[in-house]
């Protein structure tokens, strides 16, 4: 089968690999029919994620059909119609018993800190991933839904991860009404965050980012404020200028680790890999928020340490909540906010390529060119 | 004038529930999903199972030492070879997820990886494609210049930088692959008579 391969930072390819096959009981094997490039793909592509091995295969959003499965799967047959949240779960351990499954304690061997996933190195399991024309789906019992009649491919895809890390991200900021929300980045996750935090009451929305068709997609779909942060002298003060002085309710770090805004800080993180990340955009959401108010934080980041100004969330008191969104748990209330038109994931959708443009659509992705927002990939297996 | 116990600027939520769409439908957290953080229900999640079966390694894989065992699933792809794949599994085998070193050995290996997937591809006959494998071309297709300046962008003022590290780190690698590959080379040639003993 053909599949997209790391070579090392910022190279990618497209080559022949051989076919997963079933190595579990409960495995099953899917044709990938769409993926996506997600921005948290571009840690692994600019070499900030360790463990990332040549030859390995990215990709944690896809949706395929199903081609074989395992002797114990229960719940799919050949030929139905799949996507994959992208954790992978066993849903039977501590963890996903209490519905944490980005947490699950059975399917990544390499690490505990983080649950299994597909395609996000071997420090997230080392599970090839859905940049291919074929995956391999560990515990396919849990790890599914069978995409409804309804719901287009492509808004099952942005299903599979920026739409509920999105709104999570919303969630875990425990949104009051009318509260102040602002979001760092007006990447995907960020776009759906700003969404989520309306769904959620809240009475003011500011999305903070640099890139200005971005912004203006942050002000037609998720109807917010917008703020170019290269346009004012300092993010924080204007922060504390527009809330009389209190600063936001709620801030959401939707950026992660490649975070602009601080030359140090990019330097010392993406070129030296010296950090997990740069914490600019962190480092702002904590300086922000009011005092006792909280910091949500998605954006992913290395394992690495990162120079975060906790003296200052300890001196005001904050709440910092993080997560890799729990992916399934989300899924019957999108689902109904999708089908009853509150959402749709798919409107971000700005560019579709063939497998064979992988290298180029990482590029786009990493260089932010074409006004690029979300892109497709259709491997489109014979 | 001196700060009171009001929320300032407090907004009309009934013009935001006329202008934005679904605006309020999960203000109850009681329709959030996730608001509580942990809920015990083990009956949801799909699994039919108390324990899960065993995955079979067909190599030795490497696990976390804060691992007990190996987990009942774990990927198959790229098992641990060459040199990297020595460093990778030192890390795994002497630090836990707690050492520094522990990445470092990690990220270390990475770096080692790239450079003997380098000369091992080219004995295959897949030699790297740089130009192809960074995707340059979309520099031309994806409007490069017309993407980057005059836009306000914070990341501009490295475009040189970013240009000057890609090609110097792409030299450094193809020099390494080229000393690897004469050193290669010349272990397998028979041995030069030397001077001393002619």
């Amino acid at each position: 089968m053909r599949a997209m391969v790391y070579r090392g930072p910022y190279r990618v390819r497209v080559e022949e690999k051989d076919m997963p096959t079933i190595e579990h009981p409960n495995d099953a094997i899917v044709r990938v029919t769409c993926a996506a490039i997600c921005g948290s793909d571009l840690h692994l592509y600019h070499g900030l994620m360790p463990d990332t091995r040549v030859g390995f295969t990215f990709g944690h959003e896809f949706t395929g059909i199903v081609e074989e499965v395992g002797s114990s799967v229960q719940s799919l047959r050949r030929g139905d119609r799949v996507m994959m949240p992208f954790n992978i779960s066993c849903g039977a351990c501590f963890f996903c018993a209490r519905q944490l499954y980005s947490s699950c304690h059975n399917t990544n061997a390499n690490a505990t800190a983080a649950g299994g996933m597909f395609g996000y190195s071997h420090t997230a399991g080392g599970y090839d991933g859905g940049q291919a024309e074929f995956v391999r789906v560990p515990f396919a019992d849990v790890n599914h839904a069978i995409i409804p009649e309804w719901m287009s491919e492509e808004d099952a895809v942005l299903l599979t991860d920026a739409c509920p890390t999105g709104y999570q991200a919303a969630e875990m900021g425990d949104i009051k009404e009318g509260d102040v929300v602002v979001v760092f980045g007006a990447g995907p996750v960020g776009l759906f965050a700003a969404k989520s935090a309306w769904l959620m009451g809240a009475g003011r929305v500011i999305v903070v980012d640099h890139l200005d068709w971005r912004l203006q997609m942050a002000r037609t779909f998720a109807h917010a404020e917008t703020l170019n942060f290269t346009q004012v002298n300092d993010v924080v003060q204007h922060f504390k200028d527009v809330t009389d002085n209190l600063g936001a309710d709620v801030c959401i770090e939707a950026v992660g680790a490649e975070a602009d805004g601080a030359g140090f800080q990019h330097l010392a993180t993406v070129k030296m890999k010296l950090q997990g990340g740069a914490p600019t955009a962190l480092n702002w959401a904590i300086d922000s928020v009011r005092k006792a108010g909280i910091v949500s934080v998605v954006g992913g980041f290395g394992p690495l340490f990162s120079a975060v100004k906790f003296g200052d969330a300890m001196n005001k008191g904050l709440t910092i909540r993080t997560a890799q969104c729990s992916v399934k748990r989300h899924w019957p209330r999108l689902f109904q906010h999708v089908k009853n038109g509150v959402l749709k994931p798919s409107a971000i959708v700005t560019h579709r390529l063939a497998l064979d443009e992988i290298a180029e659509g990482y590029h786009m992705m990493s260089s932010k060119l074409d006004n690029v927002v979300k892109p497709l990939v259709f491997p489109r297996a014979a | 004038m001196a700060y009171t116990a009001n929320k300032p600027n407090a907004p009309d939520t009934r013009e935001l529930r006329a202008k934005i769409p679904g605006w309020g439908v999960d203000l109850d957290p009681g329709m959030r999903p996730a608001a509580k953080k942990e809920v015990y229900d083990p009956a949801s999640t799909g699994a039919h199972w108390e324990v899960p079966e065993q995955q079979i390694a067909t190599f030795p894989r490497e696990r976390s030492t804060e691992h007990r065992e190996i987990t009942p699933v774990f990927g198959t792809a790229c098992p641990p070879k060459g040199l990297s794949g020595i460093i990778r599994r030192a890390a795994y085998r002497h630090w836990s997820e707690g050492q520094t070193m522990h990445w470092l050995a990690l990220m270390f290996a990475d770096r080692i990886d790239v450079l003997e997937s380098l000369v091992v591809d080219l004995f295959r006959g897949k030699p790297d494609n740089f130009l192809a494998e960074w995707g340059i071309k979309a520099e031309l297709t994806r409007h490069g210049f017309k993407s980057r300046f005059g836009r306000h962008r914070a990341d501009t003022w490295r475009v040189p930088l970013d240009v000057l590290m890609l090609a110097s780190s792409s030299l450094l690698v193809l020099g390494a692959g080229y000393v690897m590959v004469n050193g290669f080379k010349s272990m397998l040639a028979p041995p030069k008579r030397r001077w001393l003993f002619g």
